[in-house]
């Protein structure tokens, strides 16, 4: 069994992030909800928001701490983990798919908005080099001028 | 068998109708998380091999097959819905 010796978290790093976008993004989809499916479609997309929302912090925080300890865990954790957010989704839309105060539409609708829109944004952010695996370094105050 | 085929013959046209979506519903479903499930286990045993080989290279390596599982998710996502919308 390999030991992967790299400490460094880059996919909690980026999924931290992508937290912090749908925090701003959020208020478009819950006033978009409302707008087309009323108060159902406000509770539909805040449910779809917040599970998607659960399903990335837990995919990073299983793939972060399985890298710590090996590949082979690595490897189980991922697979083990589509399957367990597969059964996550299902156990929590299944039993609300017919309810009066949530609009199943809109539910689905901000989930796969949510996903694929965060997942895109997140993209110009990531800088995947050597340097910084996770996002791109930040630019910070004034820009240095050249000495001579 | 032959009970079932009883049993399907009594169902009314609304009962066949549901049943069939049902059925429907859960192929859509299940033909949906294949194929992610396939893509997902090509690219973590990919990255393993790409991590085994570059050990520095192990956070880099790591983003980018955190963000390709996130994308290959969303196909199995697509088919859930699907299986929801269907399974109404």
């Amino acid at each position: 069994m390999t030991v992967v010796t790299d400490t460094a978290q880059p996919e909690v790093e980026v999924v931290w992030d992508m937290v912090r976008r749908a925090a701003l993004a959020s208020p478009v989809l819950l006033v978009l909800g409302f707008a087309i499916w009323g108060t159902p479609g406000l509770v539909g997309a805040a449910y779809g928001l917040l599970l998607i929302v659960v399903n990335f912090v837990g995919s990073a925080s299983s793939i972060a701490w399985a890298a710590r300890r090996s590949q082979v865990l690595l490897m189980v954790a991922v697979m083990g983990g589509y399957l367990f957010r597969l059964a996550f989704l299902f156990a929590t839309v299944w039993p609300v798919r017919q309810v009066g105060w949530i609009s199943i539409h809109s539910l689905c609708a901000t989930m796969l908005a949510t996903h694929l829109g965060l997942l895109v944004w997140e993209i110009r952010f990531v800088s995947v080099s050597l340097a910084h695996p996770g996002l791109k370094p930040r630019r910070t105050g004034k820009i240095q001028s050249r000495r001579t | 068998m032959e009970a079932i085929s009883r049993l399907v013959a009594e169902l009314d046209a609304a009962d066949q109708k549901a049943a069939q979506a049902a059925i429907g519903a859960g192929f859509a479903y299940g033909l949906a998380a294949i194929g992610p499930g396939v893509g997902i286990g090509y690219v973590v045993g990919k990255a393993i091999e790409a991590m085994a080989r570059q050990p520095e290279a192990a956070g880099m390596v790591r983003t980018t097959m955190f963000l390709g599982i996130a994308f290959t998710e969303a196909l199995a996502l697509i088919g859930f819905v699907v299986f929801i919308l269907l399974g109404l």
